[in-house]
């Protein structure tokens, strides 16, 4: 009895334990206490970028309704690639938003962790929240640019089909992506600076391969699967199927390939991030 | 009173890799890696010439304390003893390599001030945002607003974006920030190094009166030993990564400035000297000729510079200063010397030096052109208690007796 009254006392309770060995319950719940500072950070961000600006707000929109034109130009005029009915713009602007979205994330998110690098070795915060927000931040962007879709339809006078109540899924499987690649890219370009020149390299490399400028209808029947391993296809034209309608741009099979490796995208991005993590302040 | 934090031999390891570059890249590791595909003695080579490169490096090593609930904890120890790395490791910063560590309440820590400050944004947005960072509520920092700005006394500028404050002004709202953190233990490092002496002792009384009234726990880092004594009443000492003191705040400043400097004279060994006027020899004494480190209160203390050198400068000055345990200065004394040789006393009269331990720092140089000969060797003594007015005080009063004449 008097054993037992000894052993209670002595295992006071701890709120926290730090050790090498131990599991990270602790991560998960520290992001729910945490998570007012994904947004503080987005703002952050968001505010900054159009502080001393005078066009500021409007670059959300300029920049994807200029490429748009472009696009249109070049693929829809000179090139004369089919669009299958739809008005070249809108079947244009239907893959520049979630390609926009991404390779903008992609990018931010790389250089996220080295950008904020004072905060990494000077302040405890989970460091995944990092290249969320900048994740968030550019899906701002993205609601923006939205609106000159909305403005494009009307234009076209282009009724909106039902498939468009489908376009949050696919957003949010832009989402998985960008956040997937992000992590991994963010946590690889602490340790190996190189990718700072790659990752441009890729964006520009991805831009050409993935349906932009063209409708993944052009691919041949027989490499469409394999197409469709680039998971950006499956978001594209799961984009252009829901604002377009047209059920060609739907490859079905291709689709759920695309989607798995998004998720898997996403695995490893999480996973790769977590084992580098402990060490990010100390490589920084 | 149970242990609030609670470290057990806690060690932290770094592996120092010798390259040239400053950063890995990808393309020297694949060269590598293509290099070990292709040849065994190659890879054998550069496993021998990785292993070559690589050196461990133990900033902390077997670490053992404990804090209770209320301590101010001052961590003392020379640069480079791992004091930081202690910080980094309780703040989850980064990771121990051994050992484990314990904590009990909320725990925020402050190593540098304005962590995530932006420039372009307003002191109104940074109090936010670093808030946040710091770990607090956007509500909770609503409430306490008014509180900071009036601690950090920047309301007029509250709208205007922080690149245009001045470092005061900046420094005074981050510590604001900070300073209202409501967690049970705070941890801070050297943050008070910035900042003008007004800005210091408040942010040390605010220090002071969250752990007095609040029962809040301290972890306190710095240099200032003066600051330290004050504010803490634990001490702990590292040195090369290991804690070599666990004990009351006096005994700990005590115990690392005395290792520090703990020459009874100086001594130069080397003969061959070419300087223009150097230092031969330093000692304290009560006749000149025997040195000697304690005094009682009814000594004069002679101070005795034997020098050496090649040629007089004009304007050369023997410099010697006088400084408490504490290592801050109680008073100097200049003297323009007329012999670049030669033996050079300085008495310093009986009761003007209250009991105490004391130090002297001793220099040559040509005011405000340049250093002939800078002892870093400062030489320790004590005055012992044999008399003085303040003997039935316990208390620190000060550190001189000055003959004040009364009128009545």
């Amino acid at each position: 009895m008097f054993e037992q009254m000894i052993k209670t006392a002595d295992s006071e309770e701890f709120d926290l334990v730090i050790e090498e060995t131990r599991s990270r319950s602790n991560y998960w719940k520290d992001i729910w206490q945490y998570r007012e500072l994904f947004f503080f950070l987005a703002w952050r961000d968001i505010l900054v970028r159009y502080k001393q600006t005078v066009i500021g707000l409007a670059w959300s929109l300029l920049r994807p309704f200029l490429t748009m034109l472009v696009f249109t130009f070049i693929f829809g005029r000179l090139a004369k690639l089919p669009s299958g009915g739809v008005p070249y713009p809108i079947l244009v602007y239907a893959a520049m938003l979630p390609w926009q979205f991404f390779s903008t994330s992609f990018t931010d998110a790389s250089n996220s962790l080295i950008g904020n690098s004072n905060m990494l070795t000077k302040i405890y915060f989970p460091r995944i929240i990092i290249p969320t927000s900048t994740v968030i931040v550019n899906l701002v962007d993205f609601l923006i640019s939205f609106v000159i879709l909305i403005g494009l339809m009307f234009w076209f006078h282009f009724s909106a089909p039902w498939s468009i109540l489908m376009l949050p899924l696919f957003l949010v499987q832009a989402l998985l992506i960008s956040l997937g690649s992000g992590f991994y890219v963010a946590a690889i370009n602490v340790k190996y600076r190189d990718f700072k020149y790659i990752v441009p390299f890729v964006v520009q490399f991805g831009l050409y391969i993935s349906p932009v400028g063209f409708s993944s209808n052009l691919i041949p029947e027989k490499w469409r699967l394999l197409y469709s391993l680039n998971p950006m296809v499956g978001v594209i034209d799961g984009f252009r199927w829901s604002i377009t309608g047209d059920s060609k741009q739907m490859y079905m099979n291709g689709y759920y390939l695309s989607l798995t490796v998004t998720i898997l995208f996403v695995l490893l991005g999480i996973w790769y991030f977590r084992k580098m993590e402990r060490s990010f302040a100390d490589i920084i | 009173m149970s242990a609030v934090i609670k470290v057990e031999n806690l060690g932290k390891r770094y592996i120092i890799r010798h390259q040239q570059k400053g950063y890995v890249a990808l393309r020297d590791v694949i060269a590598e890696k293509t290099k070990n595909i292709f040849s065994s003695a190659g890879r054998l080579k550069n496993k021998e010439a990785a292993l070559s490169g690589r050196e461990e490096f133990w900033a902390l090593d077997d670490v053992n304390f404990e804090v209770k609930k209320g301590d101010r904890v001052g961590i003392v120890g020379r640069n480079g003893a791992g004091k930081s790395t202690l910080l980094k490791v309780l703040s989850r910063i980064t990771e121990p390599t051994r050992g484990k560590i314990s904590i009990r309440g909320r725990m925020s820590s402050l190593l540098e001030v304005g962590t995530g400050f932006h420039p372009e944004l307003t002191g109104r947005e940074n109090i936010f945002l670093n808030g946040a960072i710091l770990g607090m509520r956007r509500a909770e920092i609503k409430r306490k607003f008014d509180e900071i700005v009036d601690f950090a006394d920047v309301e007029k500028f509250l709208d205007t974006p922080v690149k245009r404050y001045s470092s005061g002004m900046y420094v005074r709202l981050a510590f604001a920030v900070a300073a209202h953190l409501e967690s049970e233990i705070l941890v801070v490092d050297e943050v008070l190094a910035v900042g003008d002496s007004q800005f210091q002792s408040k942010c040390l009384g605010k220090m002071q009166d969250v752990s007095r009234e609040e029962g809040r726990t301290i972890l306190f880092v710095s240099h200032n030993m003066a600051a330290i004594s004050k504010l803490c009443n634990k001490g702990i000492l590292l040195n090369g990564g290991r804690l070599v003191g666990n004990a009351d705040i006096d005994r700990i400043v005590d115990s690392y400035i005395s290792t520090s400097f703990h020459s009874e004279f100086f001594e130069l060994k080397d003969n061959a000297i070419d300087k223009e006027t150097y230092f031969e020899r330093i000692f304290l004494s009560r006749d000149k000729q025997l040195p000697k480190n304690m005094f009682s209160f009814s000594d004069d203390i002679h101070c005795v510079f034997e020098l050496n050198g090649t040629k007089l400068n004009e304007e050369s000055t023997l410099t010697f200063i006088i400084r408490d345990k504490n290592l801050s200065p109680v008073f100097s004394e200049h003297h323009v010397i007329s012999n670049h040789k030669g033996k050079f006393v300085a008495i310093i009269p009986k009761t003007v030096l209250l009991p105490g331990r004391y130090y002297l720092q001793s220099m040559l140089h040509v005011p405000n052109v340049k250093f002939l000969d800078n002892n870093e060797d400062y030489i320790s003594f004590s005055i012992e208690e044999t008399g003085s007015k303040n003997a039935v005080y316990n208390v620190d009063l000060g550190f001189v007796n000055i003959p004040v004449l009364w009128e009545e």
